[in-house]
């Protein structure tokens, strides 16, 4: 048989269809001011927050191997920017949260060079140690409350837009616009030549290095642009918030926990799983939240049993039953169509 | 004599850390397993050792001839029954799953014994000190001491002397090997969890007899033992030992230069280390 009879293509009918029902559902949650209340506004941006989070965590832990459990550092920091560029810099809160990904990023470059000397689990409780080392900084600072924290001036929030209706709809668009520019950003990243590099470190370490990519550049590039997105994220939840505390920037169970839950169940190192993850995380929360701390057991309990049962999450038993993919990422190879 | 003072406090304090940390160091170098939820099993120690002594009304230290085993079964039934199944090459899984176990560990004893500080009641040993050379020691932190060296050394002696540590040693080199030798790999695991555990017993009930704690402390411990087992160097348990007086005296020093630098001068000096050694001071494992 020849080469040329076969063809190798990308997308697929349900990738196609895909992209049509998901620019769709983007156009018609744009338009969601139109036709949503104020609380399902509001619970949709902190549904897009996180899953904007998990998108990133998903590409730090299913693609680079770096499990991180320190990603509040980054949430936290730009928290913090936020609040400490629109206070004492006099800065516009969104050029402040472009501002806060950009210091993001800087700080994350001395971290990952600490930190990289770890290996797999002890990398794990190191991002750990360094999130605990930005709170308790951060808790050191007076001019931004210490300890207690502080709240956001009435003056600055009012620079967002003039009404309430008006900030509402900002924010919510907000939160909109960086879960889509996070998929957006990790899909195009996977399919340029670095994701390529990346998805081979994912598949075998070894033999990705032996054909002569720099395993660590890439891990350390997708660290720096994961912090720099992570702190822009958290500078936009912070915004939402309107109110900041050590405490609540740097919780280990808010922003990294419950995130990692959303990616483990979705199914990790796929671009659907933390979209699945994070429309079933809410909707169990929306459901159990009653039950308080029975709630978290049972999501702590759904997370091992996946992880040991069904390593791969939702999407992945969904995958390999209807063998479908809805991000056109991986190649298919089929006889060539004859004319 | 301030400063010498705080030193060895702090050197005190360490023996405390060095028993966070003692089974950390333990289940990694036997088999290459990091412990999320070790923190909070310390946690699960402090409270049994609590329940124990107010339900029977007798000392904790007497608690303890309870609580050891019972977390040596919890270790074993754990290791077989749902550690083991993660083991492999892919570190995720069980990261994933004690990161789970954490959570589900945290929850129970939120819902049993409410969000509100305890403490264990041990009478006059709570107070109790000693005068040497005009420093005076509590007896409780030399006791602690002293309690942390001898259980690092039981835990070398079991290592190098007994056939069970030589079953361990054996799984941790080859674990084919060892089952073709006839070891079941399983079962040793369960016994280095189960070990491990019961040494968590012993700092659970010495944590919570020293300070007050609640269902939310774990996380801080596993990074206290955590930070012990690396400066230490990874599976070397007298390292690990070194590697809490370490981080105790950082910590003592730090607070002495002003109270709200306590714990961040322990994981700077934990960070300036890693900087200097990844591999921490002594290390017997490469990873």
């Amino acid at each position: 048989m020849m080469a040329s009879n076969y063809s190798v293509t990308r997308s697929s009918g349900a990738t196609k269809i895909a992209a049509f029902v998901g620019i769709m559902i983007l156009v018609a949650l744009i338009a969601a001011p139109l036709w949503a209340g104020r609380a399902d506004m509001r619970l949709m941006g902190e549904l897009f927050l996180y899953l904007a989070l998990a998108s990133l965590w998903n590409l730090m832990a299913g693609y680079a191997g770096l499990v991180s459990v320190g990603q509040q550092a980054y949430v936290g920091f730009g928290g913090y920017m936020l609040f400490a560029l629109t206070m004492f810099g006099g800065l516009h809160p969104v050029l402040a949260i472009a501002i806060a990904g950009l210091l993001g990023a800087v700080i994350s470059i001395p971290v990952a060079l600490l930190i990289f000397r770890l290996r797999g689990a002890y990398f794990a409780i190191g991002t750990w140690v360094i999130a605990e080392v930005f709170r308790l900084s951060f808790a050191q600072v007076s001019t931004l409350g210490g300890g207690s924290g502080s709240s956001l001036p009435a003056g600055i929030v009012r620079s967002l837009a003039d009404s309430r209706a008006g900030r509402e709809h900002l924010s919510y668009w907000l939160a909109l616009g960086s879960a889509a520019i996070v998929i957006a950003a990790v899909f195009l990243f996977l399919r340029s030549r670095n994701g390529l590099a990346l998805t081979a470190i994912r598949d075998n370490e070894l033999a990705a290095g032996s054909l002569g990519i720099d395993i660590w550049r890439t891990k350390f590039v997708v660290y720096i642009v994961t912090a720099a997105l992570t702190a822009m994220i958290g500078a936009l939840i912070f915004l939402q918030k309107l109110r900041i505390s050590p405490d609540a920037a740097f919780s280990v169970n808010d922003w990294t926990a419950f995130v990692i839950f959303i990616v483990v169940i979705g199914g990790i190192g796929t671009l659907e799983g933390p979209i699945i993850g994070t429309l079933l995380f809410f909707l169990l929360r929306e459901t159990l939240a009653d039950l308080g701390t029975i709630y978290l057991m049972v999501l702590g309990a759904v997370a091992i049993v996946i992880m040991l049962k069904a390593p791969n999450g939702i999407w992945g038993l969904i995958r390999n039953r209807f063998d479908i993919e809805l991000f056109p990422l991986s190649y298919r190879v089929k006889p060539a169509q004859k004319d | 004599m301030e400063w010498v003072n705080a030193i060895l406090q702090g050197a005190l304090l360490g023996g405390l850390y060095a028993l966070f940390a003692a089974g950390l160091s333990l289940i990694f170098g036997v088999m290459r397993l990091v412990n999320i939820a070790h923190g909070d099993l310390i946690v699960l120690g402090a409270y049994l050792g609590l329940s124990v002594t107010l339900v029977l009304g007798v000392h904790p230290l007497v608690a303890l001839v309870l609580v050891v085993p019972a977390m040596a079964v919890i270790g074993y039934v754990l290791q077989r029954c749902i550690l083991n199944q993660t083991l492999g090459k892919d570190i995720l899984p069980p990261l994933l799953v004690t990161f789970g176990l954490s959570v589900i560990i945290q929850n129970a004893l939120l819902e049993t014994y409410t969000a509100d500080p305890q403490k264990i009641s041990a009478g006059a040993l709570e107070t109790a000190s000693l005068s040497v050379g005009g420093l005076s020691f509590g007896v409780l932190p030399v006791m602690t001491f002293v309690i942390a060296v001898a259980v690092i050394a039981g835990l070398q002696w079991v290592f190098y002397r007994t056939a069970l540590g030589r079953a361990f040693r054996a799984t941790s080199d080859n674990q084919e090997i060892a089952q073709l030798m006839g070891l079941n790999r399983r079962h040793i695991f369960g016994l280095a969890m189960a070990l491990a555990l019961a040494v968590t017993a012993i700092a659970g009930i010495l944590l919570g007899i020293r300070t007050s704690f609640d269902p939310s402390i774990g996380g801080g411990r596993l990074i206290f033992g955590f930070e012990a087992v690396i400066i230490g160097g990874l599976g070397n348990l007298w390292g690990t030992l070194v590697g809490g007086i370490i981080l105790g005296v950082a910590q003592t020093v730090g607070a002495k230069i002003d109270p709200g630098w306590q714990l961040l001068a322990g994981h700077l000096v934990f960070l300036l280390i890693l900087a200097i050694r990844p591999s921490g001071l002594f290390p017997r494992i490469k990873e």
